[in-house]
């Protein structure tokens, strides 16, 4: 109902590297913490003290286990949030058109003055990115911190959204993936980039960059003994170790 | 108009986001990162990593962010309390800081102008051991130490002891050049951020490999190329295996050895005798090489290129071997082979020996070197550094076993053997590290007097029997039994014995426990349960607990606090002083020694004080040397602050390094008034980067040796000789042999002969052993993981953090579940020899096969930390703290009972622990964790029902027109 900006040339996303992600939360906290006082402001955490707190996070950090016949099973640490697709449900969905793609740069935002909280978006989202503030009664999500990317108030090396600069393994990347000269569209091509479920055909920005496959860079699998004889005795590699040793 | 047409609304893209930035140093775990604090309208909008901080260098990680919320937490204490009802009821009411500092100063002075050791002062993680150490000498107690022993001295002591040196706060992996690291254990606690941003380093390069051995696959183990699902506690053995496989294909490096470890010194064989397996030494007290070209005994001084590793010779008419043979011929032993090791430590051979192999040939034939001009010790030039990029990191998960301070010393061995210490690509020190091996100085307090310092810092480093602190029985000096024969090495005491021992009153009563942020009435404690009983137990004929008085500080409503008689309430991190010292473990790095301070950055609103205020405050009223000046005024009336800038602990050397007299001194220096505000000024650190010439090779670096003498890190200027062969170890066996002025008690003669062992090797966990001896099954293997999001206990009252994680589960391997018909969420009964607990099961495949586990510290006791009573953690949290007993028999005394701890320095060895499990009945499957605690009490506890923080933030916006942003790209690189 809400219509998607008709060009789209700058494609502002998130590139994940699943290689090299721990699982440890940074990038979660950290984007809870600016965008509480962000553009969002707040995202209310209800009961946080209780039985069950629960609360609005727009990063949020999945850890599951793959079981894999050859290697017994893969731990997987999977960060999600708004992955800002180009073709986005959540925005079509929007009866209020307060769900929207900005043609600017490509990032969905939701207008909390226009939202009514009917919760469509979050129905129509394949991914579950969708983060409803039950006390606001809005839906909220990534806003790729439009407010710190942009803002001169900082200096120009902190213009990155906050879970990429907070990264400690330095699993995020930032850029434009709309621009095919660009070094994080590069990094994507590099390393076999994907989509995550392409067949919801929503086109999804960011990209997950899959664990290295890394070649066998070693010769041997065993050591050889100095011995002709495993079942050595201690006097027999003395005597050979000893010039050896020189 | 089109009603559907999107409304765009005007996004505020460039808002106000401070007023001002301070910088400080983060204390949401013991990494200690620089951080900024952006403050809006004086409040917290937002803290993120110092770009400019050699520690974090711009990150920050989950804890790190959560520091608003921790300052926010209503857990936080707000006046001074004295307790008004019975002991662990949490009936206080509240009294002014005159009145609680009066009644700890009547307390205290009694003890001191009688009996000083009536003072148990133990602290828990506040990094500030260089004040309340240097306190404890002035108040003249013997009994203190922080929390080291329950922590990782293993770690640290196993370092020292052999290299000079250790992982964490004592050295690092050159992660810029390193191809092969080794990751044993869980490590997910401490130096959290450099090990994340070197794991993503490291696996960005296409020719590198990092190896996890760990019983588990979570955190960083999930990343690892290769993972090793080790049986707990047998690392030692694998590490044996692994060195065998060296050894015996000749993959060592010679070189190294000769030049820089004690390889080549001669050790007399002189079985039975005082002497035997003592190092030979000349008149000068020089050790003694063989010299293969002249066929002399010569000094290692005039050593040359070609003296022995092997061979028999004579000296004094004594037979004296090359300390090597004595190594290797242990290491050979057909034992360590790894078609006799593989079974013990569930790693199948091929494996063993694929990861030797693997080691040998990035050790070996992937050398690299870089071009710089340097001088070793013996005068020789080299125009390049040339390294072995094997590199390795062991923590916690090696350091909490019975076995542990061997485990580290295989390590470090093996290390060694490679000739990857301090070079390019290996593991490098920090400063002030390496120092010599066995660093000084002792632990001081033979002699308690009344109204006296003990003359020394309490905790040290024992080179012999003769610095115990025992009696002229051998008995215990010490409550925790620090240093005594049952932990001779006990480098960072046993603050995990000191609730029991006092209790008992073994090996004497105390009066006065005070203690600081150690969290002992809940998951700092073995046995908790108990543990809780020892706090609150009357004598029977006095009626008067037995554990008199017990003040503690701390800054939140921890599971502790009901237990104090006057609680001292502390301020959080982001409101006081701090000081990460080079006289403690500071901040530096292999490229630079930095050392840092944490500057006020809010002001409390309310009625709190710092701890470190507090204990200088008390010096001064207690009149301790050191605290007062000659006319007894306080020293330091401007409380740590002033402590930091204006102490002296020798002339020239502060607290602080940097900024010293005119404020272009480095390390020694007359006091500078200015200099706190320098560091402020450069975000609360400073650093002094090391020449290029000086960054390896350091334990044999003219230019590092000369400089780290000058800075009086180093005792005497002279190489650093890592000793492989541990003679201090041999000392010790030797007393227990019957040789020397203090001999072990009859009881523990055959512990020291048994354990102090010159050349480590593994030995089976005590409670293993144990429950052997005793014909008790308890097949399976339990351990904790820590959760990178998680720091302690300290994270549950964390809005943010406890939505993460605020329960936990008993993780199952596939082959428990089936053999124990268990499925997901069924309740367990889980059992050691000593105790048993009912908790939630969940089925994993990435877990060693005979190990549960689960996280560390989750489970909290219903009322603590302002949690409501029906949370998560109270409710299906749990420790398994219930599961491991303080106590373990001696095993060659039943009569003697003897600390759950590694023999040599007293670790706590929480991860000894074995159990069974078993599906809890219909009637016991009440949905509901065993054992369960009274709720605890606390009048203060408020119920919040919504967190809005950032709402207060005015909105300031400034229009912009911006529209250009900076592509960031991560570790992910290898762009071509």
């Amino acid at each position: 109902m809400t219509s998607l900006p008709k060009k789209q040339n700058k494609k502002l996303g998130l590139v994940i590297d699943l290689d090299i992600c721990v699982g440890c939360h940074a990038c979660a906290v950290s984007c809870k913490e600016w965008n509480t006082s962000g553009h969002s402001s707040p995202l209310h955490d209800i009961d946080p003290y209780g039985d069950d707190p629960t609360g609005v996070w727009f990063n949020r950090i999945h850890t599951f286990e793959v079981e894999n016949e050859i290697n017994g099973s893969k731990t997987v640490h999977f960060p999600k949030s708004c992955l800002h697709c180009s073709d986005a449900p959540c925005v079509t969905v929007c009866p209020t058109g307060a769900s929207y793609k900005r043609e600017e740069d490509g990032i969905v935002l939701v207008n909390p003055d226009t939202c009514i909280g009917c919760k469509l978006c979050s129905w129509a989202c394949p991914y579950g990115a969708r983060e409803y503030d039950e006390e606001a009664g809005i839906m909220k999500k990534c806003t790729l911190c439009v407010d710190k990317i942009y803002n001169e108030n900082l200096p120009e090396s902190d213009r990155v959204p906050a879970c990429v600069s907070t990264c400690p393994a330095g699993a995020r990347s930032f850029g434009n993936l709309g621009d095919e000269n660009s070094e994080i569209f590069r990094l994507v091509e590099e390393r076999n980039g994907y989509d995550l479920m392409p067949e919801q055909e929503c086109a999804p920005t960011n990209k997950y960059l899959p664990p290295r496959e890394k070649n066998d860079q070693f010769s041997s699998d065993k050591l050889s003994s100095v011995t002709q004889d495993n079942d050595f005795t201690f006097e027999t590699w003395k005597e050979i170790i000893k010039d050896a040793s020189k | 108009m089109n009603p559907f047409k999107n409304q765009t609304e005007e996004v505020q893209t460039s808002p106000k986001v401070s007023d001002e930035i301070k910088q400080t140093t983060c204390f949401m775990c013991a990494c200690r990162c620089g951080i900024n604090v952006h403050l809006l309208d004086n409040k917290i909008r937002y803290i993120e990593g110092n770009k400019n901080h050699p520690t974090n260098k711009g990150v920050l990680c989950a804890k790190g962010s959560a520091g608003i919320m921790q300052q926010n937490s209503p857990a936080k204490l707000t006046k001074p309390l004295l307790r008004t009802g019975e002991r662990g009821k949490g009936e206080f009411k509240e009294i002014e800081w005159s009145e609680a500092m009066e009644i700890a100063t009547t307390w205290l002075s009694e003890i001191r102008n009688t009996d000083p050791k009536k003072l148990a002062f133990f602290t828990g993680r506040d990094q500030s051991q260089s004040l309340t150490g240097w306190w404890a000498n002035q108040f003249g107690t013997c009994n203190f130490a922080a929390h080291g022993g329950f922590c990782s001295v293993n770690m640290a002591a196993a370092g020292l002891y052999t290299i000079g040196g250790s992982f964490w706060e004592f050295g690092e992996v050159d992660w810029e050049h390193t191809k092969y690291f080794i990751l044993f254990g869980c490590a997910e606690d401490h130096h959290s951020n450099p090990i994340k941003m070197g794991l993503g380093k490291l696996k960005s390069k296409d020719d590198s490999k990092f190896v996890s051995i760990n019983p588990i696959k979570t955190g960083y183990s999930a990343i690892a190329d290769e993972w090793i699902g080790i049986r707990p506690g047998t690392d030692g053995l694998l590490v044996h295996s692994i060195i065998y496989e060296l050894l015996k294909s000749n993959k060592v490096d010679w070189e190294y050895l000769k030049r820089y470890t004690n390889s080549n010194w001669l050790v007399y064989n002189n079985p039975g005798k005082e002497n035997h397996g003592l190092f030979a030494r000349d008149e000068n007290n020089s050790p003694l090489v063989y010299c293969k070209d002249n066929k002399k005994i010569t000094t290692t001084k005039d050593q040359n290129s070609n003296s022995a590793f092997f061979g028999k010779y004579k000296y004094n008419n004594l037979e004296v071997i090359p300390s090597f043979e004595l190594l290797s011929k242990e290491y050979l032993k057909p034992k360590y082979k790894p078609e006799n090791i593989s079974s013990s430590i569930d790693v199948e051979v091929d494996v063993i020996k694929r990861i030797a192999a693997e080691i040998a040939e990035t050790a070996f034939e992937k050398e690299i070197e870089i071009k710089v001009e340097w001088e070793d010790f013996n005068g020789k030039k080299n125009s390049s550094f040339k390294g072995r990029p094997v590199s390795m990191h062991a923590m916690r998960g090696i350091s909490a076993h019975s076995n542990g301070f061997n485990t580290c010393k295989l390590i470090h061995i093996l290390q060694t053997l490679l000739g990857s210490i301090d070079v390019p690509g290996g593991f490098r020190y920090k400063a002030p590290y390496p120092k010599h091996v066995v660093p000084g100085p002792k632990p001081a307090g033979k002699i308690v007097k009344a109204n006296t310092p003990i003359g020394g810092m309490p905790l040290g480093f024992p080179t012999s029997p003769d610095d115990l602190l025992t009696d002229d029985n051998e008995n215990p000096l010490r409550i925790d039994k620090a240093y005594s024969w049952e932990n001779p090495l006990s480098a960072h005491g046993l603050i995990h014995m000191v609730i029991n021992n006092a209790w008992k009153g073994d090996p004497y009563k105390i009066d006065v426990l005070f203690m600081y942020m150690a969290n002992m009435a809940w998951n700092s404690s073995m046995n908790t349960k108990e543990t809780i009983k020892k706090l609150t137990d009357k004598d029977k004929d006095t009626g008067e607990y037995k554990i008199p008085k017990i003040i503690y500080s701390d800054a939140y409503y921890s599971e502790t606090v009901p237990y104090a008689d006057l609680v001292l309430p502390d301020t959080t991190f982001l409101e006081r002083w701090d000081c990460i010292s080079l006289l403690d473990r500071p901040i530096s790095s292999a490229d630079s020694a930095a050392d840092a301070i944490r500057q006020p950055i809010i002001k409390p609103s309310r009625d709190v004080k710092p701890f470190q205020d507090v204990l200088i405050e008390l010096g001064a009223r207690l009149g301790l040397p050191g605290f007062v000046n000659e006319d007894f005024s306080a020293k330091f009336p401007n409380g740590y602050s002033d402590y930091i800038v204006n102490h002296e602990r020798q002339p020239g050397v502060g607290p602080l390094a940097g900024w010293r007299g005119d404020g272009n001194e480095f390390g020694k220096g007359a006091i500078n008034k200015n200099q706190i505000h320098e560091y402020i000024d450069n975000g609360c650190f400073h650093s002094h980067e090391f020449s290029e010439n000086q960054k390896y090779f350091k334990f044999t670096n003219k230019a590092y040796l000369d400089f780290a003498h000058e800075m009086g890190w180093i005792a005497k200027n002279e190489p650093i000789v890592m000793q492989l062969y541990s003679e201090e170890m041999q000392k010790f066996r030797l007393a227990g042999e019957g040789f020397g002025k203090k001999i072990p008690p009859d009881h523990l003669k055959e512990r020291i002969i048994k354990y102090f062992d010159p050349i480590p090797s593994w030995y089976q966990p005590f409670e293993e052993k144990l429950n052997a001896d005793n014909n008790k099954i308890y097949e399976l293997y339990a351990v904790t993981q820590r959760p990178p999001h998680m720091y302690h206990s300290w994270g549950s009252q964390n809005a943010w953090l406890r939505q993460i994680t605020n329960l936990n589960y008993l993780y199952i391997s596939k082959h428990i579940a089936k053999t124990n018909n268990l499925k997901n969420f069924d309740w367990v009964w889980l059992e050691s020899f000593s105790s048993k607990i009912k908790v939630q099961c969940k089925i994993m495949q990435g877990v060693n096969k005979n190990t549960v586990w689960t996280w560390n510290a989750i489970g909290k006791r219903k009322g603590a930390w302002n949690l409501s009573p029906d949370a998560p953690e109270s409710n299906k949290g749990f420790l398994l703290n219930h599961l491991i007993s303080d106590v373990l028999s001696n095993a060659s005394n039943k009569n003697s009972i003897i600390s759950n701890s590694d023999p040599i320095t007293g670790q706590a060895a929480w991860y000894d622990l074995k159990v069974k499990i078993y599906k809890c009945s219909d009637e016991e499957n009440d949905g509901k964790i065993y054992p369960s605690f009274e709720i605890i009490k606390n009048n203060s506890r408020r119920n919040i029902s919504i967190n809005d923080y950032g709402k207060q933030f005015p909105k300031e916006y400034s229009k912009n027109n911006l529209t250009k942003i900076k592509e960031f790209i991560g570790n992910s690189k290898n762009i071509k």
